[in-house]
Formats: structure tokens, C-alpha cells, sequence
């Protein structure tokens, strides 16, 4: 048998494109939305798959990243699933793609008005930890009641002396809602804030969507004495030499020897072709 | 020199082979036919249909074959078939009672109208392993044709006015949970469908848990039977029903003692499963918990587990449960680097501190 | 002087049962008003209904805001309720268990309502902090404590810092002191009459201590059976009781 275009039918496509119009009129708020059942297990992907498929067209080019790099399993198969059921064309390069589904990282490299971001979201209430009741959370959105939230920052400095919050960073949409960037290091927040490229989020088994929409202003939560600061490194790419990008560090032996690289194998390899030319 | 990893192309397709490989074991022995999966392990092809939300055999052996007998494997291979068909509409509500009863026991009362009849049971096997289950057993004729008309053993309550009384067709029209988002809080019958499509194990435990003091729901099994009931469905185009096939159910109806509450008189409550095909125990279990779920209806006190209605059904899915537990073997590079990188400065900042204390203990001793 | 919350036929029922009827009050501002009677005689619903975390089945709870126009707490949204709550008024409850949130440190707790009103300075939110764990008698130092490894005195002493570093216009409490030692309850009542004061507070506290009472209110109100039976100065009951179960009361401690 075949599979329509993108596997979804059209009726789950419009279903989902309402749901996205609706997220990114409210910037920030999480729409329910009557996720399907698909192909990939729950919690690998199935919220960004569900948005990717809804967006797709025939002339699209589209890239998966997973952990920054193409070449990851999960991301693999991803793309794989997409080029077998609608038949896109693919690139590792993310200045070539129309849509990047990701999972964990923003690319490095800058995105324009002509692109989407679609991000894989494991858990997109960011007061899940602090309040398990679905009921009560939905009511402290409604409210912007948010102080919850800050009782945790505050309760990190006093244990550690910093935010102890390194990924999935909560942030304020537009001054309104406390969103979950996905688990991204606190490293990529910085490129949610008025990007020029729409962001959208998509969790499949907790069943909500919502998106950044362009040129959105996204706040970082911290204090005016404890501001928000991003990851550093002493070290550079020991590839490519890059000094400002977000860093895997590999184990090289059994000695515990390591190196540190570029997590966004695309930029990596750009930067080391410029380095050659 | 260090290359970054690649060939995550590859090696999924020789995984994939392997795969194969493993599934179709010894090629000396045949392979199993859909025919054997569905005649002979017929209690497995009913969870597959049942908590993979779709009533057909043929394609619940295949995905338990496919699975290599994996159960949960198998329902999340149904349920993302399932997506893709089209809907064409839905049925109009089963008629449990005009079920063509194979199986049907109460714990209530000793004897009951149509009688008690056991149909084929594991209750009284003995567990004794058979090692010559390859004769085909011979099956000696009924004395008595059972009853075509079977009453419910709870309609026999509800005459006297003992038992909660459900009104039919106050219901309001369900929401289809395989289309819009499970909202709390969840109506009873969202609950119901969900618990329907939930884990057997998950509920089991559940179940068994209310029995144990978390949650008093003093649970008698009113009615259990099994067989099969026609499906309808009314054509808008046609303006009348008609029959489209039959399909075989299991049903359980507990009956609860209520002590009162709420505007309610002392009287029974009703909990209730149905399950597609015979899962007597997973119909059992979910009129448990569908019952100990009622406890704020019925302003019953709710501290257990069971009680909790978003505890319960947002982690009843066997294949939503599956996927995020297992999503922790994907790679989590990126996550982890932040950890280290914090952990690393807390550690160095933890040093500091421990270095400072001393030197002003030593301060203490000069002066 | 106008009041700040009027109460007038107030009832609530649970099914058939009658949890409180009819009751009728003022409270002005600076004003702490003691409710006495019996465990079941109806005092923690009123407090309850009064306090709007359950709804009336009769009568109305008026209270004044602070441009003093009047809000119908009966018609009042989830929303406002919450507002309310977390800006202008106190709960402080019997079980400090339940007031605090045990999983943070003493500071956060005292902290978080000052950051539910818009507070982002940490240092400032620590200075507070530790002037109010001074100020309710508990070591500055152990700021940074959970609750949990506080007695059962010091977690009340937490929950009243907590409930009261936003400087609430009312404040309601249900039995502060019951199920503290005598002399634990002592202290806490003497932080209770000397915090009153200084910041002149408007408050309703249950107890079925008529002691507690004379120590910290003006005026009481004794209920029975979901009634109020008795209301006056809190002397002149005491000392003149004029309903037969106010008698017993009085007498019951006096011969204790």
C-alpha cells in the first residue's frame, strides 16, 4: 500500500495547521492537539515529525539534526522516514534547508525569515517538576502565576551559588507565557530571542504544540544580581578552530583522554573549509 | 586524528538485517502462519487488538509475528497502522446484552437467570504442564442450548432499587481520545476509553492496589461474560442501522458498596470493563479502577494512587510509556556536556571553599 | 471607620448537613476577631467560606480593596480569588505542613510570595528574608534550612513569616497554636499579640481556646452547632457570659 504525501492524511494536516496558527497567534501558550499515533516511538520525536509533516511541501529541503549533527541514529531515521513517505529533498547544510527538525540544539549558524525551525519536545510544561497536576499548571498559565518558578532559581543560587539550570532553561514568551525551549543547552537561549526565523515545538506523546513566532522577544528567567549567563569553554574546536560554538566533549582513549568539538557538524566542516581556503 | 562519528545510515540498515535475521530464527523450521498465530494464540491476538484500538485478527497476528511475540511491540506496530486509515464513522453503541454469551459467571448470587456458565476458562486448569497438548481435545455436545436472552445480574439489583441507577442515553456524546487531546479533569467516559486502551499489566497492578487499602472500594464481581455482539452502524445517507459484522467482547460489571455521600443515599456503585476479544482479566481490572476513579462523584476520600485520575490515565499507555522510557538510550550529548560543565564548576567552587575553611582555623590558632 | 470585610447571613451547607448558618460580622481594619467554639461547631467552614476557598450556599461576604471600592467575594472569579490571595491577604493554617512548601529552604518560603509579586532582586529577597526568620524568632543562619528540620514551633513561626512578609491588609488563621506544646504556644501567641500591633493587621482566627482569645482579641464570636450564639467584646464575654453554652465555656476553663 502507499502512505499519503508526508503519511499523515490531509484531515491530520489541517487538524495540526489550525493548532499551529492557534500556537503562533499566542506565542508562548500550549495548544492541545489530537496527536496521532505514528511510526517512531513516543519520546524520539513524534511531536516534531507531526509538525514536519504538516509543513511539508514537495519543494521543501529539509534537515534533521539530533544532539547538532546529521549524522546521529535518531536524526538518520528521521530523515530517512521523511524521504520515504514524501520523497523531499535533503541537506546537511543549514543554510541550504527550508525546515530543520531538531532535537536538542539550535544550529550555530544564523537562520533567515525563509526558514522554520521545528523542535522535538520531551515535556513541554516547564512547571511540570514543581507541579504535577495538568489542572492546576493549566490554571497558573491562565493566571501568569509564575512565582513558582522563580522559587526554584532562587533555591539554586542558595544551594550552589548558581542557577543550576544548564538545559531546557524556562523562558518568558513575549512577556506573557513561561515556555520550555526544549531541552537545548542554556548555550542556544540566547538564539531564541527575536529570531528571524519562526520556531515551533511539537511534543507527540504529552499532545501540545506552540511556537516563538518571528522577531518574538524570549526572556531567559534569572535575577537583576544573578543575570543569565551561557556556557564557556577554555577550550577551542579542536577541528576547526572555532572559539564561540557549543562544544561535545569525545573520550579519545581508556586513558580519559579528551577532545572538544564542534556539537554542529555542519558548522564545523563550513569553518574548516573557509580555514582551507 | 579524531573524525566525528559518522555512518548512522549504515548501520541502521545492517541492524535492520540482523533484525531479520533474529526474528525468522531457524530457517530449518517453518515459518509461523498467521492462520496458527490467530487459531492458537488467540488470547494474545485479543491484547494486540485491544490496546492497539483495532479489531482485526489477521492484522494483529501479523504485527505479533512481526514482533517476535513482543505483545508491546506488536500494539504499537497496530496503533501506527491504525493512524492511517480513514475514519469513515462511528458505530452506534454495542448491545451488551443481547451478547451471544460463550461465558458468563457472577460472584454474587449462586444461581441467576440463564445460569452460570463457565465456557472456556483457565480458572480451573490445574497449571499442571501438558506434555501432550498436541492431541486435539474432543469437545462433548451441550445437554441445554444456553439461553438466547440473558438478563444482567446488575438489572436484577437495580429492580429492587439497591444500586445506583444509570439512566440511558444521559450520557453525553464521548470524545474520541485517538483524535483530541486526553484533557483533565477527564469525564467518566473519557476515563473509560482510556483505561480501554490502557496496559494490561499497568492496570492489573492498579487494580490490585485498591484491594489493598489504597482506596476502599469493597468489590464484589457481579457479572463477567463473554461472546460475541453484533456491531452497527447508521448510515447518515441511509438513515437507518445496519449491521456491518459481529465482534466478540468481554465484559465486567462490579458492583461497590457505598456508604453514602454527596446528596447520595447508601446504595451499590457500579465499576466497569469491556475489553475487545477475551481479556477477562484485564475487564476485570479496569472496572476496579474505573470505579476507584469515581471517588470525587461520589465524595469518596482520594489520597490513592488509583483515585488520582491524572496519575492513572496519564500513565495507563503502554506504547506512550514504552517510547519515553526507552527515548533515554538516544543520545543526550548535548544535555549531558551542560551537566558535566556545571557539575565541573560546583566541584571547583566545593574545593574553594573547603581550602578557605582551614586557613581561617589556622588565623584562629595565631591569635 | 469603614470595614474591611462585612459578612452578612452567611450559610453553608454539605448536603443536608449544616456546616454554618446565618452568620453576620464586621471586621474593620487593625482589627483581630476571634471565632470560639467546640471542634464541629461550624468554625472552619466559616473561616473557609469567609476566606473564599469554598463558596457560600447563602448570604454574602463583602470585602473592601484598597482604591476601597467593595468586591463580592461570592461572585469573584478564579482569577481575582488567586489575585486576592497572593496580594492582599494571609492563610495561615493549623498544620504549618500545609502552609509551607517543605521541599524548599526556609528562605524560599519566606521569599516566594515576594516573588510572586514581582520581586527579582536575590539579594534584596535574602535581606528580607532573613530581617522576617528574625523577626519570628528563628536564627538568621538557618536560612538556607529546609523546613523540615525545623520543630514543630519554628515551622508555625516560618508559615506566619511567610504569610506575613507581603504585609497582607487580612490575614485568616485556623488555629495556629492547637497541637503545640503549652509553652510553644505561649511564645507563638506572643509574637502573634506583638506582630498584630506593629503592623496593624486586620485578622480572623479560629480557635477553640477561649484563652487565646482574651490574650489577642478585641472582639469574639462563639458558635454553636453551625450558629453564632454569642458576639461582643472579648472581656465582657468572658467575664459576663450571657448564653448557656458561652457559661459552660467559660466555666470549663476556669475550672481547669
Amino acid at each position: 500500500m502507499t502512505y499519503n504525501f508526508a503519511f499523515l492524511d490531509e484531515d491530520t494536516k489541517r487538524m495540526l495547521r489550525r493548532a499551529l496558527l492557534k500556537a503562533v497567534a499566542i506565542p508562548g501558550y500550549q495548544v492541545p492537539f489530537g496527536s496521532r499515533e505514528m511510526p517512531l516511538p513516543y519520546g524520539w520525536g513524534t511531536g516534531g515529525i507531526q509538525v514536519t509533516a504538516a509543513l511539508l511541501g514537495p519543494d521543501d529541503v529539509l534537515k534533521v539534526i539530533d544532539q547538532g549533527a546529521d549524522d546521529t541514529t535518531n536524526a538518520v531515521n528521521i530523515r530517512r522516514f521523511f524521504h520515504r513517505v514524501a520523497g523531499v529533498a535533503t541537506t546537511e547544510h543549514t543554510a541550504e534547508a527550508t525546515l530543520i527538525q531538531t532535537r536538542h540544539r539550535i544550529p550555530e549558524t544564523s537562520l533567515r525569515e525563509d526558514q522554520i525551525l521545528v523542535f522535538q519536545v520531551p515535556e513541554p510544561e516547564p512547571l511540570r517538576t514543581l507541579e504535577p497536576r495538568e489542572a492546576e499548571t493549566r490554571t497558573l498559565h491562565a493566571l501568569a502565576d509564575y512565582g513558582l518558578m522563580h522559587v526554584k532559581l532562587y533555591e539554586d543560587i542558595a544551594q550552589y551559588g548558581h542557577i543550576a539550570t544548564s538545559y531546557d532553561y524556562p523562558v518568558l514568551v513575549d512577556g506573557r507565557f513561561l515556555t520550555s525551549p526544549s531541552p537545548i543547552p542554556k548555550f542556544d537561549n540566547p538564539k531564541l530571542d527575536r529570531s528571524p526565523a519562526l520556531m515551533l515545538f511539537g511534543a507527540g506523546r504529552e499532545k501540545r504544540l506552540y511556537a516563538i513566532p518571528p522577531y518574538t522577544s524570549v526572556e531567559s528567567l534569572a535575577f537583576d544580581d544573578h543575570p543569565f549567563e551561557i556556557q564557556r569553554w577554555e577550550q577551542q574546536c579542536e577541528l576547526c578552530g572555532s572559539g564561540e560554538s557549543y562544544l561535545d566533549e569525545v573520550v579519545v582513549d581508556d586513558r580519559g583522554t579528551r577532545m572538544f568539538v564542534c556539537s554542529d557538524t555542519d558548522f564545523c566542516s563550513g569553518h574548516r573549509m573557509e580555514a582551507q581556503a | 586524528m579524531y573524525v566525528a562519528v559518522k555512518g548512522g545510515e549504515q548501520a541502521i540498515a545492517r541492524s535492520l538485517e540482523l533484525l531479520a535475521e533474529a526474528r525468522r530464527g531457524d530457517t530449518a523450521v517453518p515459518e509461523l502462519e498467521l492462520a496458527q498465530i490467530r487459531g492458537q494464540l488467540r488470547l494474545g491476538v485479543a491484547r494486540v487488538m485491544q490496546e492497539g484500538s483495532l479489531y482485526d485478527e489477521e492484522l494483529a497476528a501479523l504485527a505479533i509475528r512481526q514482533a517476535a511475540g513482543d505483545m508491546l511491540e506488536a500494539i504499537f506496530l497496530l496503533r501506527a497502522y491504525r493512524t492511517t486509515l480513514p475514519r469513515f464513522g462511528y458505530t452506534l453503541p454495542l448491545d451488551t446484552t443481547a451478547m451471544r454469551v460463550r461465558r458468563r459467571v457472577s460472584g454474587t448470587f449462586k444461581d441467576i437467570p440463564g445460569g452460570q456458565v463457565l465456557g472456556p476458562t483457565y480458572d480451573y486448569t490445574q497449571r499442571l504442564l501438558d506434555f501432550d497438548a498436541a492431541v486435539a481435545a474432543e469437545v462433548a455436545p451441550a445437554d441445554v442450548p444456553l439461553p438466547s436472552d440473558m438478563p444482567r445480574v446488575l438489572d436484577l439489583l437495580d429492580a429492587e432499587a439497591l444500586i445506583e441507577r444509570i439512566e440511558p442515553g444521559s450520557d453525553p456524546e464521548p470524545v474520541d481520545l485517538t483524535r483530541e487531546p486526553l484533557m483533565f479533569p477527564a469525564d467518566r467516559a473519557t476515563r473509560l476509553q482510556n483505561l480501554s486502551r490502557g496496559d494490561e499489566g499497568f492496570l492489573l497492578g492498579m487494580a490490585y492496589s485498591t484491594q489493598r487499602g489504597y482506596a476502599e472500594s469493597h468489590p464484589f464481581a457481579g457479572e463477567i461474560r463473554m461472546g460475541e455482539v453484533d456491531v452497527r452502524i447508521c448510515p447518515e445517507e441511509l438513515g437507518f442501522a445496519i449491521e456491518i459484522g459481529s465482534i466478540v467482547l468481554t465484559e465486567c460489571q462490579m458492583i461497590n458498596q457505598f456508604h453514602g455521600g454527596n446528596g447520595v443515599p447508601p446504595q451499590f456503585t457500579r465499576g466497569y470493563g469491556l475489553t475487545m476479544g477475551e481479556g477477562e482479566r484485564k475487564a476485570m481490572a479496569m472496572a476496579l479502577v474505573d470505579r476507584a476513579l469515581r471517588c470525587d462523584e461520589l465524595a469518596e476520600p482520594n489520597h490513592a494512587p488509583a483515585q488520582n485520575q491524572e496519575f492513572v490515565l496519564s500513565h495507563s499507555d503502554s506504547v506512550e510509556a514504552s517510547g519515553f522510557v526507552q527515548h533515554l538510550k538516544l543520545p543526550h550529548y548535548v544535555d549531558f556536556q551542560a551537566e558535566l560543565s556545571l557539575l565541573r564548576t560546583l566541584a571547583a567552587q566545593h574545593a574553594t571553599d573547603a581550602e578557605e575553611q582551614p586557613l581561617s582555623a589556622a588565623g584562629g590558632q595565631r591569635s | 471607620m469603614s470595614a474591611l470585610l462585612q459578612v452578612r447571613g452567611l450559610g453553608r451547607r454539605y448536603g443536608q448537613r449544616i456546616g454554618c448558618e446565618d452568620v453576620s460580622f464586621d471586621l474593620h481594619p487593625g482589627e483581630l476577631l476571634c471565632i470560639v467554639g467546640e471542634s464541629g461547631s461550624g468554625k472552619s467552614t466559616l473561616l473557609n467560606t469567609v476566606a473564599a476557598q469554598q463558596a457560600p450556599s447563602s448570604g454574602s461576604v463583602r470585602y473592601r480593596q484598597r482604591g476601597g471600592g467593595w468586591l463580592e467575594l461570592g461572585a469573584l472569579g478564579e482569577a481575582d480569588r488567586r489575585r486576592l490571595a497572593r496580594e492582599e491577604w494571609g492563610f495561615v493554617t493549623q498544620n504549618p505542613r500545609d502552609g509551607l512548601r517543605l521541599n524548599v529552604s526556609a528562605g524560599a518560603n519566606v521569599a516566594e510570595r515576594l516573588m510572586a509579586l514581582g520581586m527579582r532582586n536575590y539579594s534584596q529577597l535574602r535581606g528580607i528574608a532573613r530581617g522576617w526568620l528574625e523577626r519570628v524568632e528563628i536564627d538568621p543562619a538557618r536560612i538556607d534550612d529546609a523546613p523540615t528540620s525545623f520543630s514543630g514551633g519554628m515551622q508555625q513561626r516560618l508559615q506566619i513569616a511567610r504569610t506575613l512578609v507581603t504585609q497582607p491588609r487580612l490575614v485568616f488563621m485556623d488555629e495556629p497554636t492547637a497541637g503545640l506544646d503549652v509553652s510553644v504556644q505561649a511564645r507563638i501567641l506572643d509574637l502573634l499579640r506583638r506582630l498584630v500591633n506593629e503592623l496593624g493587621l486586620a485578622a480572623v482566627m479560629v480557635t477553640h481556646d477561649l484563652a487565646v482569645a482574651r490574650l489577642l482579641a478585641a472582639r469574639t464570636l462563639v458558635m454553636q452547632g453551625g450558629r453564632v450564639v454569642e458576639t461582643g467584646l472579648t472581656d465582657q464575654i468572658l467575664d459576663d457570659p450571657q448564653h448557656p453554652y458561652t457559661q459552660l465555656l467559660v466555666s470549663s476553663v476556669l475550672t481547669t
